[in-house]
């Protein structure tokens, strides 16, 4: 039973328009935000602007339930000639998570920003944090390849600019965030490439057009070349290993505001991307029996689970610790989307979700008191558990959920991760997800060590975060727990969207 | 396949794009300058720009500017650009005996370089930021005054 099946969030005037408000009012947002007299108006267009999309995306949650898609026509030109959002349950995931926790980070940017970014530059980096939203949104609620790519680069670009800024507090964060660019950008045009290549075999941009093209096209050597194209320029983007060397450096340097937003978002938004081609524009046959897919992303997918846990083990900068658990994540879900059937795409949608949900949390606690302290080491944090205990109660509960412990989201979703490599014969698969868990209850307990059991060493200990802080880090903890206790919500999601997909297993 | 010379002159557009795109992704990934791996970057992006100019040329066929045949001066420029064509073609092919070239990849690089300028923009203000904060553009010694920095207990990152 989809719960969005009778839910109304908006009058049926506004619903009409909600695929194009979703990305328009964070971008009016950012406009208001960039010209606002003070911060505080600016966090408030912000928060505005976040709060609407995420009403938006609620309502259409309520009609992609109902009809199963949302077509609509920018500015009433009809596709093949103008450009269509189109919005089905795979999408409608994406806009709900990214809209919501969009929500939360902008809900936190009040004391994030004030502690770690110039008094001159705040409104500008709420406009930066708005564009980025916007172009998120987009990404999701896009029908067309072209468009993709625009969107996809709208936040790029703002996210290359935003990790830039934490260069004012560490320098460090100037050469992460070129090297975030350089990469970015080659996977962009990579990306850009393989649409050429498709658009030159199919002469249509529209993604839901070319998948019935190309669905007819047979062997053709130009959709295999876009096809290599689009997986690894996505791939870049989305952290996928190998190709995420430049994840953890812009995720320990940039400001915390961001690393919250970039880390439940930004890649998820990548891997959407690459879900939609691989499964709905080049479909199941193409991508897994005429080139192998599954034969290059699983093996590498479950060598970032273990290789990147064991690496995270190693770190001793808690928010590099933290980066590199976000590819051996990200390993996990791209063994539930590879392996290709109903069940494993749906187990990693949503691990994907939970994630994302633990992941903000997680940086959220640990931006919360570096405003009132320095330390970014593992060992700064010594004893924080006793100083700043509401704030590291939210953290422990999203670290558990990020270890697997039963009774929190993130064990769910790695038992169905578990369940679904068993049921598909994949034995290695589920070993490497039994292994990595491991790996992963090491560094989580080396952080809750530090922070709970031993005294505080540090000159100045580190204070509870402010109530601005707390209130949506608990709201993403709590979520962390409730959906270990009731998945049906994001289960449900996850589960259609993967039925959409229109798996043959 | 059988790789002729004529294969190679029909497809010298697309040989200009590999190029571009190996050389522009070699400078990227082998100078340790940010500003040249800036260049590296820029021509890159150019070569995909010239690979979707290439996918619109439609063979004789001019400017996607349609032209007024009922006027005289359209007349006489449709004949023209008519004139070296094989007229079989020209019938079959084009709008009042003009062929066009496709606009759609025409406008797609228009967009495309619009992205690639904002990127280049932020990529070169972060160089100048990196430069005022390190004093040099060099990778190598930018990594160098990181190191300097990690205090014994920490590792190099990884």
């Amino acid at each position: 039973m989809n719960p969005f099946l009778t839910l109304y969030a908006a009058p049926p005037e506004l619903i009409a328009h909600a695929p194009a408000l979703l990305v328009i009012a964070p971008l009016i947002a950012a406009c208001v935000a960039a010209l606002s007299p003070s911060t505080r108006w600016a966090w408030m267009a912000s928060v505005g602007g976040a709060i609407i999309a995420f009403w938006m995306a609620i309502g259409l949650a309520g009609e992609v339930a109902r009809h199963g898609v949302v077509d609509y026509a920018i500015g009433g030109f009809a596709p093949p000639l103008g450009i269509a959002l189109r919005i089905d349950a795979l999408g409608v995931l994406f806009a709900v998570l990214i809209s919501g926790i969009g929500v939360m980070a902008a809900l936190f940017s009040g004391h994030s920003l004030a502690a770690e970014v110039m008094k001159g530059k705040r409104r500008l980096f709420q406009a930066g944090f708005l564009l980025c939203l916007a172009g998120l949104l987009g990404l999701t609620a896009t029908g067309d390849a072209f468009n993709a790519f625009v969107f996809l680069e709208v936040s790029s670009i703002g996210t290359y600019a935003l990790v830039s800024v934490g260069g004012g507090r560490d320098r460090r964060a100037l050469p992460a965030a070129f090297s975030y660019l350089v990469m970015g950008t080659i996977g962009a045009t990579f990306f850009l490439a393989g649409v050429g290549f498709l658009y030159a075999a199919t002469g249509t941009l529209n993604l839901a057009d070319m998948g019935l093209r190309l669905a007819t096209l047979g062997r053709d050597r130009a959709v295999q070349v876009g096809f290599a194209f689009i997986v690894v320029g996505l791939g870049l983007k989305a952290a996928m290993f190998p190709l995420h060397g430049w994840l953890p450096n812009a995720y320990a340097h940039a400001p915390s505001l961001i690393t919250v937003f970039l880390s439940a978002t930004s890649t998820k938004a990548a891997l959407y991307l690459m879900v939609r081609f691989i499964y709905t524009v080049f479909g199941q046959h193409f991508s897994f029996v005429e080139t192998f897919l599954a034969l290059v992303m699983a093996p590498l997918a479950g060598t970032a689970a273990v290789v990147c846990s064991l690496q995270a083990i190693a770190q001793t900068d808690i928010r590099r610790m933290l980066a590199f658990s976000s590819v051996a994540q990200v390993g996990y879900i791209m063994l539930g989307l590879s392996m290709a059937t109903t069940a494993g795409v749906s187990a990693g949608l949503f691990h994907l979700i939970n994630h994302a949900l633990m992941k903000a949390a997680l940086f959220m606690a640990l931006g919360g008191l570096a405003l009132n302290m320095k330390g970014v080491k593992l060992a700064d944090f010594a004893g924080a558990g006793r100083t700043a205990p509401w704030t590291m109660t939210a953290f422990a509960i999203a670290a558990f959920s990020l270890a697997g412990v039963p009774l929190t989201a993130g064990f769910l979703s790695k038992w169905q991760l578990f369940e679904a490599a068993l049921a598909h014969g994949w034995i290695w698969a589920a070993a490497v997800i039994a292994v990595s868990s491991l790996l992963g209850l090491v560094y989580v307990g080396r952080m809750l060590e530090m922070i709970f059991f031993r005294a505080p060493i540090a000159a100045e200990p580190a204070k509870e975060a402010r109530f601005g802080v707390l209130v949506p880090l608990w709201v993403l903890a709590a979520a962390s727990i409730r959906f270990g206790f009731d998945a049906s919500l994001p289960l449900g999601m996850a589960t259609a969207a993967a039925r959409s997909l229109g798996l043959t297993r | 396949m059988q790789v002729t010379l004529e294969f190679l002159l029909a497809h010298f557009n697309y040989l200009v794009v590999v190029f571009l795109m190996m050389a522009g992704l070699w400078i990227v990934f082998a100078s340790r300058n940010l500003i040249k791996r800036m260049i590296g970057l820029a021509i890159f992006q150019s070569s995909i720009g010239l690979f979707y100019i290439t996918l619109g040329k439609v063979a004789g066929g001019t400017a996607p500017i349609i032209i007024d045949a009922k006027s005289a001066a359209g007349r006489k420029a449709v004949a023209a650009l008519a004139a070296p064509l094989d007229p079989a073609y020209v019938a079959q092919a084009g709008l009042d005996g003009v062929v066009y070239a496709n606009p759609l990849p025409q406008a797609l690089v228009l967009t495309a370089i619009v992205v690639g300028v904002a990127t280049l923009a932020v990529g070169f203000a972060i160089a100048v930021r990196v430069r005022e904060a390190y004093g040099t553009v060099e990778a190598d010694e930018i990594a160098a005054c990181d190191q300097s920095e990690i205090k014994p207990d920490a590792r190099p990152a990884g």
